[in-house]
């Protein structure tokens, strides 16, 4: 039977069904699986941590999107939230912590400091946006952003990685 | 705890011991020694451990930026007396030196090379003087004066 005969289409579909089998696409199932578990680096640079801790404490619980598994070690995350001004000394370490995460990963610039070097974007020491050195997916704007931001530009991360291509 | 300048009488007495080599500037909280560059090392170990003075905390160490000498700022305080004092000593703008008070107050390490760093005076005898907030590789001396600083971006 050709799985390409329109005829016996549904009829095929209901075979496979009936033993709890789904015709999908590589592509969704690890978009599906990344996108539903990111396992963020619990690193904080300055005071925007204090939000993406309150985004994980009880009231606004990023857990109920499977989020909550903050890692001490970069060699257990796949989700680097930048979360803070950072300096060109400080440059360095996080994009070391990075290289350190295995792929796939993802960066999330949470801040104006992070995003664009927010008021110290002309200052000798800090990096005018974390986009200069690492590769960024979501940027959230907000000085600090709220938790409700953070859960928003992570949920954004999660449409984009639930719409990529394998390679891509 | 309370927290009250050195009495005048003991400022006296630290400069009658050192003669031309210290001044008193200033009055009330604003009171100062000023201790020559040459003379820092003994004036500092005096007031740290002559019985009147016992000044065994280095509260602060910063510097200042005037447009003929750099000058350095100490602030001691005494835990068992309960008594502070300021000292200041000035260091030329050309090749900027003092000594290093580590040998003094061992907390005076890090403090010393944020100076070096922002301001560029090299402390004689500082067993690690490199910077400690600027990248090893930042070619200048952002607090002093002369530093000017060109944006890597021009905004539009």
């Amino acid at each position: 039977m050709g799985v390409n005969d329109l005829s016996v289409e549904g009829k095929y579909d209901d075979e496979v069904l009936n033993k709890n089998f789904i015709l999908t696409s590589i592509d969704n199932v690890l978009g599906w699986a990344r996108s539903n578990s990111l396992w963020p680096l619990s690193s904080g640079l300055a005071c925007c941590s204090m939000e993406m801790m309150a985004a994980a404490a009880a009231r606004f619980d990023l857990s109920r999107f499977g989020y909550e598994v903050f890692r001490p070690s970069p060699r257990q995350a796949d989700l680097l939230i930048v979360a803070g001004t950072l300096t060109w000394k400080m440059a360095e370490p996080l994009k070391r912590l990075y290289e350190q995460m295995p792929e796939p990963k993802y960066v999330i610039a949470m801040g104006s400091c992070a995003s664009a070097g927010g008021p110290f974007a002309d200052s000798y020491s800090v990096v005018p946006g974390v986009g200069e050195i690492l590769p960024v997916d979501v940027y959230i704007p907000g000085c600090p952003p709220r938790p409700e931001a953070l859960i928003h530009g992570m949920l954004e991360l999660k449409r984009k990685i639930q719409n990529s291509k394998l390679g891509g | 705890m309370s927290k009250q300048m050195l009495s005048s009488e003991l400022m006296v007495g630290l400069q009658e011991k050192y003669l031309q080599d210290v001044a008193m500037i200033g009055d009330g909280f604003q009171q100062a020694l000023l201790v020559n560059s040459q003379c820092l090392l003994p004036v500092m170990n005096t007031v740290k451990k002559d019985f009147l003075y016992q000044f065994d905390m280095l509260s602060n160490l910063t510097a200042v930026d005037y447009v003929e000498y750099f000058e350095v700022v100490y602030h001691l305080y005494s835990l068992s007396l309960g008594q502070a004092l300021t000292v200041k000593s000035r260091c030329s703008k050309v090749d900027p030196q003092l000594s290093s008070v580590i040998g003094c107050w061992p907390s005076a390490e890090f403090q010393e090379r944020e100076v070096y760093d922002l301001l560029g005076i090299h402390f004689v005898g500082h067993p690690d003087l490199r910077r400690i907030l600027m990248p090893e590789d930042f070619p200048y001396h952002p607090l002093r004066k002369d530093y000017t600083f060109t944006p890597r971006k021009e905004k539009g």
